[in-house]
């Protein structure tokens, strides 16, 4: 019986699972499930994440879909946003007397 | 940077406080230990199902019966946020069952002991889960951010596991002179099984070091061992329950109850495979693999003939 287990090599894809924690809410990531399709990998990620209403929305992709950026390159990559401090509103000043009302 | 600088950039993360994320560059050896621990713990909680799945057609009410079909289900997803963990370091889900299965992966020895009567699922719940959580609530904070994120979950999750088995252990002990006896039968079949969940004692534990200097835990074997002690003892006072340790006496000195000497022999025979249950878990954990193994090529077989139904379609 134990013997014919290497040819059970049949494993369901792997998907990504986001869920909105409450309405309003921006998608977080969960985790993962194995599922062989998109619908029951929704059941799936439901029955695994949701329990207990962590969520009232959930989104499941396939992880090979998912492009990330690289540790090595975070340098880099991020670097164009640390020069520029006029995007920030501490930039810019405001009279006294408005100040005051905020 | 060479291998050395890179050791070096890590350790000094790690010591920051600063969480690994999948993708970091980190020592082979600490992906080693993870892939190791976490699987071990993935496995513990799926083979956790087996002697509380026991009870369920047993359960002494509708309402027993719906928490422990409630709990048993969490066993499972904790089992499930675990592998996905896992899995981010680059293995496979089916690799990791199978080498438990058919290979050499351990799972937590408490779980080759028997369940005996519904007084054995409050025990579970209330020193089993009770010392998982004293685990879990490290674990946490462990360097590793997706066993981090898992455990946070876990840990959600099992006050309700412990606190559903307690209060119906405090039911039993307050119940009828047979319920008492049952309850404190239980307790003393458990108690000391439980105490070895934390692993051997720091002298012995080979793994303990490292596992510390990386930050994947944070206290050692015997400190975990020594608060959830001190924890049961005021609980156990408090419904009526004894602890079954002579030595068992607080320590003026260290703000600690000191206790007795854990049986480690039994413990290492369950280790090896040796226990009551072992036999009888990887039987039915097997029969569960490969049994199910036909659905498992059906859904995917399914998926297939309906997304190429779908392609023709449009």
């Amino acid at each position: 019986m134990s013997a014919d287990h290497s040819n059970n090599n049949v494993e369901w894809p792997l998907w990504e699972v986001f869920y909105q924690p409450g309405n309003g809410k921006p998608f977080e990531h969960a985790g993962s499930v194995h599922a062989p399709d998109a619908e029951m990998a929704l059941q799936n990620a439901r029955d695994t994440y949701a329990r207990r209403n962590e969520g009232i929305a959930i989104w499941v992709v396939p992880s090979s879909q998912i492009t990330a950026s690289t540790p090595e390159d975070v340098g880099p990559f991020f670097d164009p946003a640390n020069d520029k401090a006029y995007r920030h509103p501490q930039f810019y000043s405001t009279p006294r007397a408005v100040k005051k009302r905020t | 940077m060479n291998t050395q600088e890179k050791l070096k950039a890590f350790q000094q993360r790690i010591d920051n406080g600063e969480k690994i994320e999948p993708k970091d560059w980190m020592p082979e050896r600490y992906r080693k230990q993870l892939i190791r621990m976490m699987s071990q713990h993935a496995h513990s909680e799926i083979v956790g199902m087996l002697p509380e799945g026991n009870w369920i057609t047993r359960a002494p009410s509708l309402k027993r019966k719906m928490v422990l079909l409630a709990k048993v289900q969490d066993e499972a997803g904790h089992g499930l946020y675990l592998y996905s963990a896992t899995e981010t370091l680059g293995v496979k889900r089916q690799n990791l069952v199978e080498d438990y299965l058919y290979g050499k992966a351990k799972y937590s020895s408490i779980f080759n002991y028997p369940t005996l009567s519904y007084a054995d699922i409050c025990v579970i719940g209330w020193l089993v889960d009770g010392a998982a959580i004293v685990n879990q609530t490290m674990l946490a904070k462990s360097s590793y951010g997706p066993y981090a994120r898992a455990n946070i979950r876990i840990c959600k999750e099992e006050s309700f596991h412990k606190k559903q088995g307690y209060e119906m252990l405090a039911k039993m002990a307050s119940g009828s002179p047979d319920q008492q006896k049952m309850a404190q039968d239980a307790v003393n079949r458990w108690w000391w099984p439980t105490l070895m969940m934390f692993g051997p004692p720091d002298t012995e534990s080979p793994n303990s070091a490292e596992l510390i200097k990386w930050r994947v835990k944070s206290k050692t074997n015997d400190e975990l061992r020594q608060s959830f002690v001190d924890r049961s003892v005021m609980e156990a006072q408090a419904i009526g329950i004894e602890i079954p340790d002579p030595d068992l006496k607080y320590n003026e000195e260290t703000g600690h109850w000191d206790f007795g000497e854990i049986p480690w022999d039994e413990f290492w025979r369950v280790i090896k495979g040796d226990g009551p249950m072992n036999r009888e878990r990887l039987k039915a954990r097997r029969k569960a693999y490969e049994e199910g193994a036909w659905v498992r090529e059906a859904a995917m077989e399914y998926a297939r003939k309906k997304k190429l139904k779908e392609d023709k379609a449009s």
